[in-house]
């Protein structure tokens, strides 16, 4: 008698047939978002480049997005991932809008779908890979919130994904304070990219600083920041301690 | 009978003859006891007189933090000062050996040690254990040619900068490196500025806390501030006092003086330079 061991695996998730249809890793990826609230509503910063691994390969991704009337997205991680969740939202707001309630989602009730899409996929082992920003005004509520691959979420006021956790948190937490003006959140924004500019390699120095208020959603045309290598230090390190590097 | 073998010269170095064993017992459960580290903030800048080194006080093994209040800030040469993180055995053993390396090479030249002599010492004895002496530190110091400030990974490669930071909670001190460092800061601001950094360690990372220790280089000499900051005092403390049971009563205290030996003769020929 020839029992068969079955070749298909009792679990069909991580059976070898199901695993080119799960994500495994990311491919093109964009790094960190920084947003922070300010008076009049959010600023989200992200510059604009797109990294195929080691290799920057596209230097214009457009990394913020606004949602509807009252939201903006900004991701990082895989880029056809947040393709695909724009496409999501996409289709969410049309059908909030065929209602023609005079009603609209606010940025509340899109991170709270953010949140279900990404912790469902994660639970099916397929994630979406992506760390999302969702920063909103609505009836002059301000709102900013955080969304991982694993669906972690939280709300706060002020958050950055990947190394600007590591990075620009550390800032924003000794000198974010309520109520700052456009001027000082820009400035506080750009002192954050700058370091992650500095330290952190798949950054480019091309970024966009996006704003939403009660108006809606600017996102400024892309710029880059300065930098200041002039240090002597840099210009000649081994002055005086000849033999080291 | 016959010793076919010949007889191999010994091996220096370490010795990974019980690494397989090891893999296999973590297999089965047992694992083999955590080291403590110093998961730490150290940074170190140069200003206008000098250098600045600084360093949080948290020394942890695993999730525990096993000492609230440990130096970082290790003593090198009277002009030299060296902070460490990685695993706190290797840190204290590498900087004593390289201390006492330097004094014997001052007897022998009879000058200042330089920061160049001690971050060779250093470099040569971590790229010999290719990455095994889990060291990385900030050396810092004055010396006739002027202020240096150096960083040492633990595999023996090192970077000579203006400002640098390491350990786990280095990205978050140099987070505040990066936007508010400029050249020719004053002493006052220097040490401010380090006492920032670390701070962002201390608040923004789980492997720092406690307190933050500074160390002023200059030419003129050095200046340990130790506990400079204590930004996390205890929170409750009772109000009664800690009173502790009597212990060994004195009876009777004899103090005698030792007498010298040996006569000092100071002057004679001053060293040539």
């Amino acid at each position: 008698m020839n029992f068969m061991a079955s070749t298909q695996p009792e679990n069909r998730l991580l059976g070898p047939q199901s695993d080119s249809q799960r994500t495994l890793y990311p491919y093109v990826t964009g790094t960190s978002v920084v947003a922070l609230k300010y008076k009049d509503g959010i600023l989200m910063a992200a510059d604009m480049g797109g990294s195929y691994g080691s290799t920057l390969r596209y230097k214009s991704v457009e990394r913020m997005k606004p949602i509807g009337k009252h939201s903006l997205l900004g991701a990082s991680g895989e880029i056809s991932d947040f393709q695909e969740i724009l496409r999501y939202l996409d289709e969410l707001i049309l059908y909030d809008n065929m209602w023609d309630d005079g009603n609209s989602l606010g940025p509340k009730e899109v991170h709270n779908y953010l949140t279900r899409v990404m912790y469902n996929r994660r639970n099916k082992f397929n994630p979406l890979w992506n760390s999302l920003v969702l920063g909103g005004v609505k009836n002059g509520q301000k709102y900013l919130g955080m969304v991982n691959m694993i669906g972690v979420n939280f709300e706060d006021n002020h958050v950055a994904t990947g190394f600007g956790n590591h990075l620009a948190r550390p800032i924003l937490r000794q000198e974010w304070h309520e109520n700052l003006s456009f001027e000082d959140g820009v400035r506080l924004l750009e002192k954050c990219m700058r370091v992650l500019l500095y330290r952190d390699r798949s950054a480019v120095n091309k970024l966009q600083i996006a704003k939403i208020t009660e108006e809606g959603v600017t996102i400024s045309q892309p710029y880059s920041l300065k930098t200041y290598w002039e240090f002597s230090a840099f210009k000649n390190p081994t002055q005086g301690a000849v033999g080291s590097w | 009978m016959s010793k076919s073998l010949i007889e191999m010269p010994p091996k220096g170095g370490f010795s990974f003859d019980l690494c397989k064993r090891n893999e296999m017992l973590a297999k089965q459960g047992v694992n083999p006891p955590s080291f403590r580290k110093t998961g730490t903030t150290i940074v170190g800048l140069i200003f206008q007189d000098g250098v600045i080194l600084g360093a949080d006080t948290r020394a942890t093994e695993g999730p525990i933090v096993c000492d609230k209040n440990c130096e970082k800030i290790h003593y090198m040469a009277p002009n030299i000062y060296c902070c460490g993180a990685g695993t706190a055995a290797d840190t204290e053993a590498v900087t004593d050996m390289v201390s006492s390396q330097l004094q014997l090479h001052r007897y022998h030249t009879g000058r200042e040690s330089r920061v160049v002599t001690a971050l060779t010492l250093l470099k040569r004895h971590l790229f010999n254990y290719q990455g095994y002496v889990s060291a990385a530190l900030v050396l810092g110091g004055v010396d006739v040619t002027g202020p240096h400030l150096h960083t040492i990974y633990p595999h023996g490669s090192t970077d000579t900068l203006p400002f640098a930071t390491m350990g786990s909670g280095s990205l978050a001190a140099m987070a505040v490196f990066e936007s508010k460092y400029r050249e020719g800061l004053a002493r006052d601001e220097g040490i401010e500025l380090v006492t920032e950094a670390i701070c962002s360690g201390i608040f923004n990372d789980l492997g720092s806390g406690s307190n933050v220790d500074i160390c002023v280089i200059t030419k003129g000499g050095k200046e340990y501030l130790r506990n400079h900051l204590q930004p996390n005092p205890r929170t409750y403390t009772s109000s009664k006092g800690y009173s502790f049971p009597k212990k060994t009563e004195v009876l009777l205290t004899k103090i005698t003086p030792l007498k010298e030996k040996v006569e000092i003769i100071e002057g004679g020929d001053a060293m040539e330079e």
